[in-house]
């Protein structure tokens, strides 16, 4: 006998799920376009699909990048994933060895117990029930934390969770019961028939002796299937749509397919994959520095998935990417804002038919000093110096004025508009013949790398002083100053430079460490991507980042940044320095006449020769 | 009739209060930090596109003030978003949010006629 009336709830919900996963991912499937569905094709059939397979077990069932950033919680989420995983696959296994039936139905593992309270002895039996009760004991070990953590956050390093729909905590709680109802119908099972291990036979036994067993055993087989079938059921329309969704996006992110710029089929894939931990919460500085909690991805994804936009969330937003680098599934929400903004401003692009075309000298390196240094002029003043000094040949494209590279428009939402900058700049950047573009705007930076296809050299300025320095072009003396390195947000965490302006800097002063370096460099608040943010919010963020990373150990804090450089500068007791500034400062000038010989040279090298 | 040489200037006075104030009530909804200018220029001082056209925000919030918008949807559209005008002013108005719902409201008028 392998049926009873009760596992109908349970089947419902079980059948229900397969079948609306299946269709849901058939349908993502099937609305990839050729060239991802090639590069999918391609990925399935090679090795490299094993890598995959490797993350998902880290990060599926182990939760790796959680354990790094908050050992408690990646228990939590670990022990509910691997145990529930460990209570399925083991149970499978146990039944294949208990019964000679190759076909067994799905419920028959799960409610073994009732369908065989007194099994005949088959191999490994102990074993089995043993490591079965291992895996509940884990289950509900991650299932009790998960409630201490509902009502106390703080216990968890959590400040601000999620504040979950109502659907979700219908579904949280449908889990939340699962795994104790588990052990009560097991226990009791146990209670009568003596059939468990060491869990499921103390506890059995302390039910037994003040509940009536018999009378009670039926009634729990019923409320554990009820509460998994309800769990099945809602889990298509809740946060924990997250499970099934998260090694498909995994493999799909592996095979290379990407969300640039559109709610693609893959942002589809991201939005659902979305687990609203709420991690991202607490790492958004505009929840620290400013209360403002709906705003994060967490929310701004349920947004999405529901069909709600809700422009004020979308625009709200500083770009920094603190939530993508904090992610533990790894979703670019920055990407899925910004495609959201186009789609928003597709009207009306601007105009720029006044813009001139310029026409730099020929030269070897370019130099963008962008509109953020232009307002900052020290930056300009100490990378004429230094650029002039080093006796390379080099001219200032925007000398005169400058064409905005873009980004601050494709960050407003406004790409086609910032194609029209893109283009003119690239005009003039191509005139010039030269092999090598520094800019000193990391802004700026962002945008030539990824918007401008320009087949040149596009350096930032900390990297290209630091070639300057290893190629012996100019020398520096180092100072006994101490100083703190604030990551940009734009050249850091977006662009991935982190070690070139550490080892500019360790040529001429006295690094400190703070707690907020690389991926975790705070945002200053003068972000170009948020557009509603008031000003005295954005002071706010720049207070508290200042106040975070400790400069009062420091001398000076230096970044790399205009924008930065600036925004702290209004704020900060200590100064505030480009890296350029104190590469200047340091400067060990030649005699002046071999600077005169050295500037004849070049002249008669015909460097300099314009036309 | 006889020529006599002269005629009458058309009449250029502009009565303000024939203007519609709507626009400006909901520009200060959406921005209300524009309130707070005091048009001293800095804006246009610092202005990137400013440096290649005639491009001014201090005349663009005077025209705004005085409901007369209609000029400037084309002085909107010069502008390259860059934001150096936010950095700059010292009343801390966000004028990259200013110019961006000035330009949606422009919009949703023409859309509206």
């Amino acid at each position: 006998m392998k049926f009873d009336i009760f596992v109908i709830p349970f089947l419902l919900g079980l059948n229900f799920l397969l079948i609306y996963i299946i269709v849901r991912f058939t349908k993502w499937i099937l609305s990839l376009n050729t060239e991802e569905k090639c590069k999918l094709r391609k990925y399935i059939f090679s090795f490299s699909l094993f890598k995959s397979l490797k993350e998902i077990n880290q990060e599926v069932l182990l939760h790796r990048k959680i354990f790094k950033t908050n050992p408690l919680l990646g228990y939590m989420h670990m022990s509910l994933a691997l145990g529930w995983f460990l209570l399925i696959l083991v149970g499978n296994l146990q039944v294949k060895f208990f019964s000679p039936d190759p076909f067994n139905p799905p419920h028959y593992p799960i409610f073994l117990k009732f369908f065989e309270p007194n099994p005949p002895s088959y191999p490994f039996d102990k074993a089995f029930n043993f490591i079965m009760d291992l895996a509940l004991l884990i289950v509900l070990s991650g299932a009790f934390l998960a409630w201490i953590k509902r009502f106390n956050s703080s216990l968890f390093g959590m400040k601000h969770p999620t504040v979950h729909s109502r659907g979700d905590k219908l579904a949280l709680t449908a889990l939340w019961f699962i795994f104790p109802l588990r052990l009560f119908a097991e226990g009791l099972s146990a209670a009568i028939y003596n059939n468990g291990s060491f869990l499921t036979n103390t506890m059995g036994h302390f039910f037994g002796s003040i509940l009536p067993a018999e009378k009670l055993i039926y009634p729990a087989w019923w409320a554990y299937s009820l509460v998994l079938g309800t769990f099945f059921l809602a889990l298509p329309f809740s946060r924990y749509m997250h499970i099934p969704v998260e090694p498909l996006l995994i493999i799909f992110r592996n095979a290379g397919i990407t969300a640039k710029r559109k709610i693609s089929t893959f942002a589809q894939i991201e939005i659902n994959a979305c687990s609203r931990c709420g991690i991202c919460i607490d790492k958004c500085q505009l929840s620290s520095a400013n209360n403002v909690r709906n705003i994060q991805p967490s929310y701004f994804l349920r947004n999405l998935r529901h069909h709600i936009n809700d422009f004020d969330v979308i625009q709200n937003c500083l770009m920094c990417g603190r939530c993508n680098a904090a992610c533990p599934v790894g979703i670019d929400s920055t990407e899925i804002r910004l495609a959201k903004r186009i789609e928003h401003n597709g009207y009306n692009p601007f105009k720029y038919d006044y813009l001139p075309s310029i026409n730099p000298y020929r030269t070897d390196v370019l130099y963008f000093a962008g509109c953020m240094t232009h307002l900052t002029p020290s930056v300009k003043k100490s990378m004429t110096e230094i650029l002039d000094m080093s006796g390379i040949s080099w001219e200032f494209l925007d000398k005169d004025g400058t064409i905005c590279c873009g980004r601050p428009l494709l960050l407003a939402g406004q790409l086609e508009s910032a194609r029209v900058l893109i283009d003119k700049n690239t005009a003039s950047i191509k005139a010039s013949g030269s092999k090598t573009l520094v800019t000193s705007c990391p802004i700026c930076y962002k945008a030539f790398k990824e918007e401008y296809n320009l087949d040149i050299e596009i350096m930032h300025h900390s990297q290209f002083l630091l070639r300057l320095i290893e190629e012996k072009k100019i020398s520096l003396k180092k100072s006994n100053r101490t100083v703190v390195y604030h990551d940009p947000c734009e050249l850091g965490r977006n662009s991935g430079i982190f070690t070139e302006p550490r080892q500019v800097i360790n040529y001429s002063a006295h690094l400190l460490k703070t707690d907020y370096e690389n991926e975790k460099g705070l945002c200053c608040g003068g972000s170009l991507g948020n557009i509603p943010i008031t000003n005295f919010q954005r002071k706010k963020i720049a207070s508290e980042a200042i106040e975070k990373m400790g400069i009062s150990k420091a001398e000076a804090l230096i970044t790399g940044c205009p924008l930065c450089k600036k925004t702290f500068a209004e704020v900060s007791d200590k100064p505030v320095m480009d890296i350029s500034q104190l590469v200047a400062c340091n400067l060990i000038k030649p005699k002046i006449e071999e600077t005169k010989k050295a500037t004849k040279k070049v002249m008669e090298d015909g460097a300099y020769s314009r036309s | 009739m006889p020529e006599w040489g002269y005629k009458i200037n058309i009449n250029n006075q502009i009565d303000l209060d024939f203007n519609d104030k709507k626009y400006l009530q909901k520009l200060i909804e959406s921005e209300p930090s524009v309130k707070s200018c005091f048009a001293c220029g800095t804006c246009s001082g610092v202005c990137s596109a400013g440096n290649f056209t005639q491009l001014s925000l201090r005349k663009i919030i005077a025209l705004v003030s005085r409901s007369e918008i209609q000029d400037l949807s084309k002085e909107l559209s010069k502008c390259m978003l860059c934001g150096k005008c936010t950095l700059v002013c010292p009343r801390g108005v966000n004028t990259r949010n200013f110019i961006l719902s000035a330009r949606k409201l422009l919009n949703d008028i023409e859309i509206a006629k």
